[in-house]
């Protein structure tokens, strides 16, 4: 087994998400399943080692219109003061395809510290005469400490929702000039 | 600065209404006019057929109201331990379209009394609710003001000092909510 290092975390110079090959995400249980969401407009780069992204709370996309415009409003994300929620990493470990990313994530103006795991792909020749690589990441937050609290009771008295939300980044990263 | 107040009691000589116009001179003092909207009981009942066919001109005059406000001060009584059907159902007409309705982002906040002894307390968590529901910036903190028959004075001001302070709390509460979401002069300027 090799001893994870920062050297080898992620690959040199600037990178961009190719918008079209990536989604932004999140998934959380409600009643007797799980609900999700993703974004449509979202930004991920990484640039000198450091990854940052960040994503529009106006366009979350889900099936209901009308739960989309909750999820807009203060009641949720509040889009109209916190448009957007990012993050950025301060280190990253590597071990093979199995990577560790930590950093802060910040959600409707709270900023939390959170660890992102998943896998990366080595970089490889696209069929746009580019170079590119993948990362699929995921992270688990209490949404309640971001202050998105929402809640309705079940029959039985038992929250609806669950405050675990997993977000999930699967990003396809293209090499700058 | 301009604010709206809806009672939600249709009664003549109702209390939740007499502490808005006790409020008129609160907010006044605090450099802000409230305006009493005094028509909830023309407003039909919400039929969604009816919005797409020809919107009732009660239902206009309230969302128009409501457009051109900064702001919404609520007193509610509690029928049955909720929301008066009269307030609920011109809420219902306020929040369509759900995406675009009008109390989108709208600061409000919510005071309530009974001639109980809990002050409609139940009453305003549900009036809460809803009004989150519909996507307005609902300000914390609550006003209960129970015994409320005993509670004015022959001007029709309430007479006891510390529920006069609770009002002008919550009061300044939803003013700086209001002015936290007017737009900075760097962005006015730039628009």
């Amino acid at each position: 087994m090799t001893t994870p290092t920062q050297t080898e975390a992620l690959p040199d110079g600037v990178w961009a998400a190719d918008y079209v090959h990536s989604t932004i995400g999140f998934a959380v249980a409600y009643m007797a399943g799980t609900f999700t969401g993703t974004f449509s407009e979202f930004e991920a780069n990484v640039d000198d080692g450091v990854l940052k992204g960040s994503a529009k709370v106006a366009s979350i996309q889900v099936k209901d219109p009308n739960l989309g415009a909750h999820l807009q409003a203060p009641d949720f994300f509040d889009a109209e003061r916190r448009p957007e929620l990012s993050f950025v990493s301060s280190s990253v470990q590597r071990d093979g395809d199995k990577v560790r990313i930590k950093g802060e994530i910040t959600i409707k103006g709270h900023t939390e510290p959170v660890m992102l795991s998943g896998v990366i792909t080595a970089p490889m020749a696209d069929p746009y005469g580019g170079t590119r690589f993948g990362l699929k990441l995921e992270t688990a937050i209490d949404r309640t400490l971001f202050g998105v609290s929402w809640n309705n009771p079940l029959p039985n008295g038992a929250p609806a929702l669950s405050n675990d939300v997993v977000l999930t980044a699967d990003l396809q990263l293209a090499k700058k000039d | 600065m301009g604010l709206l107040a809806i009672s939600g009691s249709l009664r003549r000589a109702s209390y939740n209404t007499a502490l808005l116009r006790h409020a008129v001179e609160l907010f006044a003092a605090e450099g802000a006019e409230l305006e009493v909207y005094c028509a909830l009981e023309s407003v039909p009942p919400f039929n969604p057929d009816v919005d797409a066919e020809a919107t009732p001109v009660a239902v206009g005059l309230l969302r128009a109201a409501v457009a051109k406000c900064d702001g919404i001060f609520f007193a509610t009584p509690e029928y049955n331990s909720s929301v008066p059907g009269a307030l609920k159902n011109g809420l219902d007409w306020l929040s369509r379209p759900l995406e675009t309705n009008h109390m989108r982002n709208k600061p409000v906040a919510v005071i309530g009394a009974s001639t109980g002894g809990f002050g409609a307390v139940w009453g305003q968590a549900e009036l809460r609710k809803v009004l989150a529901a519909i996507g307005a910036r609902v300000v914390d903190g609550e006003v209960a003001i129970g015994h409320v028959m005993n509670r004015f004075d022959e001007d029709g001001r309430l007479n006891d000092p510390n529920l006069e302070e609770e009002m002008r709390e919550i009061i300044r509460d939803l003013l700086a909510e209001i002015d936290d979401r007017s737009p900075e002069p760097d962005t006015l300027a730039a628009a």
